[in-house]
């Protein structure tokens, strides 16, 4: 298998790569990991007229951590994320998360902008992003915005940057030390992709559940969240029957497709099952002092 | 358009000039350019991981990397992980094990397993299994491939 000819830039300054992407105008493509996007080209299903590969432009792949937020350089490879040590106490649930994503040979080369830029809807980052109110902050034609993954996922591998637009970084406000969390997902072999998975955060305790946050990827054309679950598990606390309750609530809130990997129903079948599991596993860990 | 572009690397320990288009795979450049046709290429999508070789100290896939992309780079392929001494232990073990039959997906193999060993200490059977499902073969059913890392991972604790 042989890619398309493209013409391949590596600048070394993000405003130079801004520039080539205009002049291209729509017909350049920004090249991380290559981890998605070498094998569209190498089944010919994008034929872009240029790469701007991204591996020359400097700070990018820098994990801070600021008062407020742990950011992400967009080049940061997913697998120093997932040993990072700021991750880990910060952000433990992108850990996890991070754990899920193919395997430890292609870690070594995606990107955490790479996967959320290319909004697979079965991914865990987004899936995590969402699920965590991070944000992306964005240089483009126009300049600099930030913009909240609630507004960046549109729908399947689409995403609402504007062309020409990279994303540089992501921020992400810490995690409560506190709070109880778990990813789960099915695939049919570990290191595919996900048929469903379940991003689980809460606070509080059985009587009280101050914050549930729960997001599902693979249950539609974008990371979903689950506000009907949330809802009720804010509202009736963390004990056994409201999170079967809110399960349920889970699985018949999501509206996925059919496509050749999983029926709708399975879908939504898997939704009501992960949820359960990801939110025991996020509770027993509320009772467990300190983590990370 | 540039159609041709200047690379310069390092691989198993000797540097190396090329040229070649920006749409060459590091797969291709390895095998044809190179001569180094010791590392394969299977899917060509990344999914079976025979064509994994270490790029600067890491397991990555050489089908999904474009040989431009490896420009300043150090890889290791599986020529270079027998040394003067002989075999690797890995690739020792692969050998006491019985743990190749066609071959096609060892070099993969061992070169995931080089890093994974390198990364994990201590690892236990199911974590060898989750690393190794990184690569996939269609010949030993992984037992005797498991057990050769295995014995190499108990080995490195002494
Ligand atoms: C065998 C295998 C299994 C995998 N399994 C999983 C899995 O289970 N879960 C999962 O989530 N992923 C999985 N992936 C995909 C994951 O590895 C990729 O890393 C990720 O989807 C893309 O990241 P990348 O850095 O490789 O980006 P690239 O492939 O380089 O780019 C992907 C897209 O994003 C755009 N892009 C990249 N960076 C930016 C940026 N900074 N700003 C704007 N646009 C940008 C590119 O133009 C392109 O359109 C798998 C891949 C393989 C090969
Ligand atoms: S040939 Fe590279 S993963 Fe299959
Ligand atoms: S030995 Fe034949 S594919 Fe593994």
């Amino acid at each position: 298998m042989k890619p398309p000819k493209f013409a391949y830039h590596a600048p070394a300054a993000l405003e130079e790569a801004i520039q080539l992407l205009e002049r291209y105008q729509g017909n350049a493509r920004v090249l991380a990991g290559g981890q998605s996007l070498v094998p569209l080209l190498n089944f010919r299903l994008l034929a872009p007229e240029a790469l701007v590969d991204l591996r020359k432009v400097p700070g990018l792949a820098d994990i801070r951590v600021s008062q407020d937020r742990i950011h992400i350089g967009a080049m940061t490879r997913q697998r120093a994320a997932e040993v990072s040590p700021a991750v880990r106490q910060h952000l433990p649930i992108m850990k996890e998360a991070l754990g899920w994503v193919g395997h430890l040979p292609t870690r070594t080369r995606g990107t955490i902008g790479g996967s959320i830029a290319h909004a697979d809807p079965s991914a865990e980052l987004p899936m995590v992003l969402l699920a965590l109110d991070g944000e992306v902050f964005v240089r483009g034609p126009s300049g600099a915005r930030t913009i909240a993954a609630d507004d960046l996922f549109d729908s399947v591998f689409t995403t609402t940057l504007a062309p020409g637009e990279i994303i540089a970084e992501v921020r992400i406000p810490p995690m409560d030390a506190h709070a109880g969390f778990a990813v789960e997902e099915y695939a049919r072999r570990k290191g595919d992709f996900a048929i469903v998975a379940i991003a689980a955060i809460v606070e509080g305790n059985a009587e009280r559940c101050t914050r549930a946050r729960l997001v599902a990827a693979g249950a539609g054309g974008r990371p979903v969240r689950l506000r009907a679950c949330e809802e009720m598990l804010q509202q009736r606390g963390l004990d056994a029957q409201t999170v079967e309750a809110a399960s349920r609530k889970a699985a018949e809130s999501v509206t996925p497709t059919a496509d050749p990997v999983a029926s709708a129903d399975f879908r939504r079948h898997l939704t009501g099952v992960l949820a359960k599991r990801a939110l025991g596993r996020a509770i027993k860990l509320l009772e467990v002092p300190s983590h990370g | 358009m540039d159609d041709f572009v200047d690379i310069a690397l390092t691989v198993n320990g000797k540097p190396y000039r090329g040229r070649c288009e920006p749409r060459k795979l590091l797969v291709d450049f390895l095998r044809e350019d190179l001569g180094l046709a010791g590392t394969h290429a299977g899917c060509e999508h990344g999914i079976c991981g025979a064509c994994t070789i270490l790029f600067n100290g890491q397991a990555a896939r050489s089908c999904t990397t474009l040989a431009v992309q490896a420009d300043g780079a150090e890889l290791l392929t599986i020529e270079g992980l027998a040394g003067d001494g002989g075999l690797h232990p890995l690739q020792q073990a692969f050998h006491d094990h019985h743990a190749l039959q066609c071959g096609f997906c060892t070099p993969g193999m061992l070169m995931t397993a080089l890093d994974f060993l390198n990364t994990v200490e201590q690892p236990t059977e199911k974590q060898i299994r989750e690393a190794l499902s990184a690569v996939i073969c269609r010949c030993t059913g992984y037992d005797n491939i498991v057990k050769a890392v295995a014995e190499v991972a108990k080995a490195k604790q002494g």
